[in-house]
């Protein structure tokens, strides 16, 4: 059987368009030590350490984990680098678990960030493969004749993306982290921001962001003896497949549905819409909320729009879903992910602030990457599974 | 007082040769004589364009050639307002995810030949060839899709491959 284990310090840097004042080791030096505080650990507790970022092209800093280790901590100890595009963070938290499950390890530093700044990630995802035409501008260009697709299958009406672009950026004005603070955000400002990728509007894209997050994770027995009470995994699951094959739903790709399925099953679950408190989600632009409730079997295929248009996944509704402000207000790629595993994790720690949910006792944590064809996602609890 | 060293700038290069492998080979000679080459699944019966020489999704090798048409239904696409230093069309452009006629699987290409508010998910459309002399064995031989003047096609026949 597997050890119990549990989620005992949580740290993540403020988000931002720029961090300037800090290096590369710097920000995840910024994030850990917060991390490590929340724990009540120092660098001596430290058996393991695991990173995580998107691709190296971004940056041009190949091999970082490299050049990160001293500020990791990680001289003498193992260091481990996991890379699956923009889910990346949650897959990396998910390793860094499951040196702990497998009993390997006592207590290990996850990190995961991205220094946007320093990069062109639209360069670094328009590509130009040999004897063809680069005519996928970035990552919006990819998505965007999916979320038509959606839009066209599902029926939905067209401002269901604006709303979504609108209550994440509203959750954001409550966590002081966040990258974007619009005071003044509202329908018509999204409506009247330029189309970038028709269909998709530069208010209901994600922004470029700096940032890190890093989590402690521990053994059963000493995640107990933690000042603030854990949380505790209950299950974790990744699935993939191929960018392209003959007859693949791209739009609700089967790896993410065998991936909620799996987890469900690990974690007892039967009615997730149900058995779930909140859920943290990676939505990078705005239609991917109703796309991911039905990909995560919150919602019927083709009504998962209508969970957003009533209000379910407002703050105040009976799925919350990013509370934080989600990618949508801070998106630093390699640690978004983590990010959405963190803040599931600090809603059941009651650690969120004023975006905490009352009486948060169950949170799944989600990302996604490459072309829809990586998925992450863990469940965590107040109570031991 | 000396400013301090904040950042600097370190462009990187990457070359490297490209072995397409046997079935794209045949693909990019095919582009090369004005012929669009797809490769069926044994398994699926699907035809892969351009072949990639298996089917991901039956995990099996795809040998048997056929022709695909140069004719296709635009599936889905987006109107890109953004530049992009790799792109070098005129913005806005349409990007298109063009299904072939023969084909089981969609591409992206670029739709031009009407405005990108004309565009609609199921328009019938067929490539604009390079003219004979500059053919050659790239994608690029394709200049780009534009609108055939058919009808368009019902959703049932390209819905899932959206
Ligand atoms: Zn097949």
């Amino acid at each position: 059987m597997a050890e119990l284990c549990g989620i005992v310090g949580i740290g993540q840097t403020k988000l931002a368009a720029k961090r300037v004042d800090v290096s590369m080791p710097g920000l995840v030096r910024e994030a850990a030590d917060r991390a490590l505080l929340d724990a009540g650990l120092g660098w001596a507790d430290i058996d393991a350490v695991v990173v995580g970022k998107a691709p190296d092209t971004f940056e041009g800093c190949m091999l970082p984990e490299l050049y990160l280790a001293d500020s990791l901590g990680a001289p003498g100890k193992p260091l481990l680098r996991v890379h699956t595009a923009g889910s990346v963070g949650g897959s990396t938290a998910i390793v860094a678990a499951s040196l702990i499950q497998a009993g390997i390890h006592d207590r290990v530093l996850t990190v995961a960030y991205e220094k946007q700044s320093e990069s062109n990630a639209m360069w670094g995802l328009t590509i130009s493969a040999p004897f063809g035409v680069a005519v996928v501008a970035g990552a919006g260009g990819f998505f965007a004749p999916l979320v038509r697709g959606y839009i066209r299958r599902s029926g939905a009406p067209a401002d269901v993306g604006i709303r979504v672009a609108v209550k994440d950026r509203l959750n954001a004005l409550k966590n002081p982290y966040a990258h974007l603070h619009l005071k003044d955000i509202s329908h018509e400002m999204v409506e009247q921001s330029p189309m970038l990728w028709d269909p998709i509007r530069l208010l209901e894209a994600c922004p470029s962001s700096d940032g890190a997050c890093a989590m402690v994770l521990a053994r059963e027995d000493l995640a107990q003896r933690a000042p603030t009470p854990p949380a505790w995994i209950h299950a974790t699951a990744m699935r993939s497949e191929p960018t392209m094959f003959a007859g693949r739903d791209a739009i609700n790709p089967e790896a993410g549905k065998m991936a909620a399925r799996d987890l469900y099953a690990k974690a007892g679950i039967t009615n997730p819409r149900r058995e779930i408190d909140c859920a943290e989600i990676y939505v990078p632009f705005s239609w991917f909320e109703p796309m991911w409730m039905e990909n995560l079997g919150f919602a019927e295929e083709g009504a998962g729009w209508r969970m957003t248009l009533e209000g379910a996944t407002a703050l105040d509704g009976d799925l919350p879903v990013n509370m934080s402000g989600g990618v949508l207000s801070s998106n630093p790629i390699g640690a978004s992910g983590m990010l959405r595993f963190a803040e599931a994790a600090m809603q059941v720690r009651k650690q969120a602030g004023e975006h905490q949910i009352e009486g948060a006792r169950r949170a799944l944590g989600h990302a996604y990457g490459g072309g829809s064809q990586y998925f992450s996602m863990w469940i965590v609890g107040s109570e031991k599974p | 007082m000396v400013e301090p060293v904040k950042s600097i700038v370190t462009p990187i290069r990457l070359e490297y040769d490209y072995t397409p492998g046997r079935a794209t080979s045949r693909f990019l000679r095919g582009i090369a004589q004005h012929r669009i080459l797809g490769q069926e699944c044994p398994s699926c019966l699907k035809v892969y364009v351009p072949a990639r020489g298996s089917c991901p999704r039956c995990a099996v090798p795809t040998e048997r050639e056929v022709d695909v048409q140069d004719s296709g239904t635009v599936v889905t696409f987006s109107i890109v307002r953004v530049p992009s230093e790799n792109i070098h069309f005129e913005l806005p452009y349409a990007c298109a995810s063009i299904l072939l006629d023969g084909a089981g699987i969609p591409f992206f290409h670029v739709l031009q030949g009407l405005a990108p508010e004309e565009v609609r998910m199921g328009m019938r459309v067929k490539a604009r060839w390079v003219p004979t002399e500059k053919l050659g064995p790239t994608i690029a031989s394709i200049e780009c899709f534009v609108p055939s003047g058919e009808p368009d096609a019902a959703l049932e026949t390209y819905g899932e491959h959206t």
